[in-house]
This record gives C-alpha cells, structure tokens and sequence, in this order.
C-alpha cells in the first residue's frame, strides 16, 4: 500500500506545529479560544449594552475538567473509529482467507473424487 | 464556530430555529429510512459522526495566538449528504451546550444551521462537482472538506453580524462592518485548521474505502472506477 497521502498529511502536520512553535517562543500570543472572542467584538459594537439573553445551565467548574470533558469526546470518538475499521479490515482479511480455503478445499474435494 | 449561550438577542434565535429544525427532521427521516434499507451502513454512520466527535473536540493553536477547532462534517455530507449530518452535528452541538457550555441551547439553532447545514451543503457541493468534474478523488475531499469549513466559520459571521450590526440597527453599511469584524477573528485562525482538516479527511476516507468500498459503490457516493483506481494506485 503506497503511504503516499499519509506523507502529505504528516507533512501538513508537522509545518503546523514549526509555526505554533516558532509563534508560542516568540510573541507572547496568549492562545485563548477562538470562539470566546466575538464577545469582545459584540461589546465593542454594542458599547458594552448588550446583556446576554440566557446562561449555560453548567459550566465545568475548572479549566481541567474542561480539558478532562473534550478529551473524553475526542476518546469515544476516537475509539469507535477505531473499532468499526478494525472490524472491518480483519473482516476482509479474512474473509478472504477463508474464501480462499474454501476454494482450495473445493478443489481438493473434486481433486479427490 | 459556536456563538455562546444567551449572545443572540430575541428574534434571531428564534429565526435559526425555525430554518434548522425542518433540516433536522428531514435529516432524522432520512437516517431512519436508511438504516431500515440497509442496516450495514450503521457502522459507517458511527463512524462519520464520531469523526465530527473528534475534531471538533480538537482545539488546535493556529496562527495569531488563538485556538479553534476543525468541524470534521465534510465526511459526513461526502458519505451522507448535507441532512443526516446536520443529524449528526446537532448530537455533537447538543453534548457540547450542556458537558462543556461550549455553544447553548438557545443558539443551539444557529449554531445547527452553521456546522450542520451550510457548511455540510458547501462540501457536499463541491465534492459532487469536483467528482463530475474527474479530479484526483483525495484533492476533490481536500477541497470539499476544507472549504466546509470556511463556510461553517463565514455563516457563524453572518449570524453575529446580523444580530449585532455597526450602529445597532440593521443596515448593509452595518452588517458589512460587522461582518468583516468577525470574520477577522474566525477566518484568519481557521485557515490553516481548515487545510489540516481536509488532509485528515482525505486520510479518513482512503481508510474507508480501503476497508469498506463496496457500501460507497452502493450508495452512489463513488464510482466503482475511481476506487479501483485509488486501489490500483495505494495496492
């Protein structure tokens, strides 16, 4: 099996992580989330009058257990990918190698009669 | 791409509501019609939806110092179509509202209609007309997933723009100003995670095929020449 695209792919990878070193060793970029910065921007152009209309009804009490419930996420769904293309690939594995030796009994049998 | 709990104000909410739900129930018939026809497809739908559960539980560190995730439903809309994948994302969204008070349930509507509607609808597009068109199948899932995931990051713009217009009332001048802010914050860190998204995609669906291709055949996704050629080229 050429590994062709997984070179590309760990490549791709790899120039990512050069440039979150080079990034993280020399600016003092704080590494916030994305998604916590509109509220930012929606204070400026509202002049900070915006009240928001509803709260989480949980929030995780802790940065860690924050990273505790998104790991858990990436786990379940890592392991049941996983999973699913293991079975698959012994599957076909074999299946084909019984296939296989159902053919070579098959003509042992008509060898034999 | 998620707009926090409470950050819509009244009729926007509302109005993201009603477009993703429809979509949903739409989607939920077609999922179950699907699994009755062909039961062997379940695995392959896990599949698809854990891979949503996965990338969009990675936040990556991007460029300019801010971290965000990749959405992962480009698969999904390649292997399902844009309706069963606003199923799937809506799973993944709802888990996110109440575990990790990432999103929320009152913008748990715009956020459907950013990661599971559009964005999936742009990949599945671009895909459809990248295949007609004969292009290398990896480069077509590259492009398809990645730019659903621009298109997932410039719909949560919208979204915000349009409740939250310069000068506080809805004008055009406002909403572009508006616009160009958010889109500032999103699309600057998505870019680099949406071509890694892509490469992953590609990866994820060259191991489907690899193990599980005649599904594919039968679901029309692919061409049973293009996998004997994807075969002939990784055998």
């Amino acid at each position: 099996m050429s590994r062709k695209l997984e070179i590309i792919v760990f490549t791709i990878i790899l120039i990512f992580a050069a440039q979150f070193f080079y990034m993280s060793s020399t600016t003092d970029a704080e590494y916030g989330g994305a998604d916590d910065k509109p509220e930012g921007v929606i204070e400026e152009i509202t002049g900070g009058t915006y009240k928001p209309i509803a709260e989480p009804i949980w929030e995780p009490p802790s940065g860690e257990i924050e990273s505790l419930l998104f790991g858990l996420q990436a786990a379940i769904g890592a392991g049941i990918i996983g999973y699913f293309l293991g079975y698959y690939r012994a599957k076909n594995n074999y299946g084909n190698k019984l296939e296989y030796k159902d053919k070579k009994k098959l003509e042992s049998d008509r060898n034999s009669l | 791409m998620h707009i926090m709990e409470g950050f819509l104000p009244t009729p926007w909410w509302q109005i993201w509501f009603a477009v993703s739900i429809p979509v949903i129930a739409y989607g939920i018939y077609k999922m179950d019609k699907l699994i009755k026809e062909k039961r062997e497809i379940l695995p392959l739908l896990a599949v698809a939806g854990a891979f949503i559960f996965v990338l969009s539980s990675l936040k990556m560190p991007s460029v300019t110092g801010s971290c965000s995730h990749p959405t992962g439903t480009g698969v999904a809309a390649i292997m399902f179509g844009p309706a069963i994948t606003a199923v799937l994302s809506t799973i993944v969204l709802i888990y996110q509202a109440l575990f990790l008070a990432h999103g929320g349930l009152t913008t748990l509507g715009a956020n459907v209609l950013s990661m599971g509607i559009i964005g999936p609808v742009a990949s599945y597009v671009i895909y459809k007309t990248g295949m007609k068109a004969k292009l290398n199948f990896y480069l077509v899932v590259f492009l398809a997933t990645a730019f659903g995931d621009w298109a997932t990051y410039i719909v949560t713009s919208t979204e915000l723009a349009l409740a939250f217009p310069a000068g506080g009332v809805l004008t055009f001048a406002g909403f572009m100003s508006s616009f160009g802010k958010f889109v500032a914050i999103f699309a600057i860190t998505q870019v680099p995670l949406a071509i890694m998204e892509g490469a992953v995609s590609a990866l994820l669906l060259k191991y489907v095929i690899n193990v599980k291709s005649d599904i594919l055949v039968e679901m029309k996704v692919i061409e049973a020449s293009v996998v004997r050629k994807i075969r002939g080229l990784s055998a």
